[in-house]
């Protein structure tokens, strides 16, 4: 791989040894003339569970998008292990990368929806089953057996022949996080994901993405109106706001006393 | 006036007319129309804009022009052609064109969160399409192509213009024969519903069967 493909180095975090997880650099998103992130630099290290709070409209759904490429860059590059996500430097000069490129990386970030996106067509297994098989080549019987353990680990594995629409949101959430899970994700993108759920859902759902940070060195970004959540299960707490990074650090301290008076007007409105 | 005999005497002749050429007609450019309207419907969201434009050009030319005229054109332009694969061909890729705006509203109807679920999951194209939205736009679609089906049958005695001997065209010349039109029309009449009917309870029920 040519020298130029790797990553510039942004002043910011150490991370313990070698290249980020994941690396933002002067990450610009426009949505027709609106600019959503201007000039965003972050890193994320291996197996680090960061949290991003902010005002709604303050860029950290987009950030998620970007990274699973749901969304268009608009400028700047995202780096997953150092390897280009969409764009990469070639002689000096910003180039997009074809799309079987793009999957090849993409294959190692998983996502979980605020609506939670199930295949309304098949069955619970059959939605686990789907991607190991056609893009991890998984046999279906390896396949099947591994989705049977994670969907017993969800709690659902007396559900796994119903349809989603016979499951409650709660249920259809964590079939949702075993989804992503079958394709042993590097990273997790975790999107509101308790938004959609009745309150008395919520706790069955958080239980069980405990459970994934507690068991795993899977690296997490998560998008959560969850204070508590939050605080349990991060390492790092950034506060965005207008599409800035205006403070971060660890949640103890976050949400404890931050330095900002835009950090504690905001927690003190959600708390 | 009304002759039951002559009513009797014209069910037998216009039964044959219609399993040997009405009927076959419709099957064979059902299936056409329907394979076919699909693959516009996905071309034109696939395809590059450059490409996209001149086919949904043709399509809203062949949609906004009378069947009869194709039928005539591709009769006299194509005249190695028997005029039943005349009829199957226009009939086919006439009613494709309405097939593919079908299918469109069915894929249309499909949120977005499914194509990005999709994504997330690194499917590939192919396996998005074929394992994830089409199940679900089609199950939308059915009811829409069974009643473009059912349109295409009421339109096959447009066939008269090429000369395929089919059920109306019969049931005229057995009313020609002997001097009264109205038992051999009502004959003709009959079966299309007889016909259609049950085709439109069917597609129903097949709807049913691909609920989940």
């Amino acid at each position: 791989m040519p020298t130029d493909q790797t990553p510039g180095s942004i002043p910011g975090h150490e991370n313990n040894g070698g290249v980020p997880r994941i690396q933002f650099e002067d990450v610009v998103k426009r949505f027709g003339s609106t600019t959503v992130l201007d000039n965003l630099n972050f890193n994320v290290g291996r197996g680090e569970r960061v949290t991003l709070i902010g005002p709604s409209g303050s860029g950290k759904t987009t950030i998620l998008r970007l990274l699973m490429t749901l969304e268009h860059l608009t400028d700047g590059y995202i780096w997953v292990d150092g390897d280009p996500l969409t764009h990469a430097r070639q002689d000096g000069k910003r180039v997009e990368l074809k799309s079987k490129q793009v999957a090849q990386v993409r294959k190692r970030i998983g996502m979980v929806f605020q609506q939670f996106n199930l295949f309304p067509n098949m069955t619970v297994v059959d939605n686990v089953i789907e991607a190991p098989i056609h893009v991890l080549g998984q046999s279906k019987e390896q396949a099947r057996e591994n989705a049977l353990d994670l969907l017993d680990k969800v709690g659902l594995s007396h559900r796994v022949d119903a349809h989603p629409s016979q499951l409650s949101g709660g249920q259809q959430q964590r079939v949702a996080i075993a989804r992503a899970m079958a394709m042993d994700p590097e990273i997790l993108l975790l999107d509101e994901v308790t938004s959609a759920l009745d309150p008395e859902l919520v706790g069955d759902v958080l239980a069980v993405l405990k459970d994934v940070a507690a068991n795993t060195d899977i690296t997490m970004l998560i998008v959560t109106h969850e204070m508590q959540f939050a605080q349990d299960v991060s390492d790092r707490v950034m506060m965005f706001d207008s599409g800035h990074i205006i403070e971060e650090g660890h949640p103890d301290k976050i949400f404890s006393e931050p330095d900002h008076d835009r950090t504690r007007k905001f927690l003190q409105a959600v708390l | 006036m009304w002759d039951t005999s002559l009513f009797i005497e014209t069910l037998p002749v216009l039964i044959g007319a219609f399993l040997k050429i009405t009927l076959v007609v419709t099957v064979l450019s059902s299936i056409l129309s329907a394979l076919l309207g699909l693959v516009w419907a996905i071309a034109l969201r696939e395809l590059p804009a450059w490409a996209a434009a001149p086919l949904r050009f043709v399509l809203d030319f062949i949609r906004m022009t009378p069947l009869p005229v194709h039928l005539l054109v591709i009769y006299y332009a194509f005249n190695n052609l028997s005029p039943m694969t005349v009829g199957v061909l226009v009939f086919g890729v006439h009613y494709s064109t309405y097939m593919a705006e079908s299918y469109r509203a069915g894929i249309d109807s499909i949120r977005k969160g499914q194509w990005e679920a999709a994504t997330a999951l690194s499917l590939p194209a192919s396996r998005t399409w074929r394992a994830v939205i089409l199940p679900q736009a089609i199950r939308n679609t059915l009811p829409s192509l069974g009643n473009w089906a059912i349109a295409m049958f009421k339109d096959t005695p447009f066939l008269i213009f090429i000369s395929v001997p089919e059920m109306v065209t019969e049931a005229r010349q057995f009313g020609g024969q002997h001097f009264s039109y109205v038992e051999a029309m009502t004959v003709a009449g009959l079966l299309f519903l007889v016909a259609s009917y049950p085709t439109a309870v069917l597609m129903r029920k097949l709807e049913k069967k691909l609920a989940y």
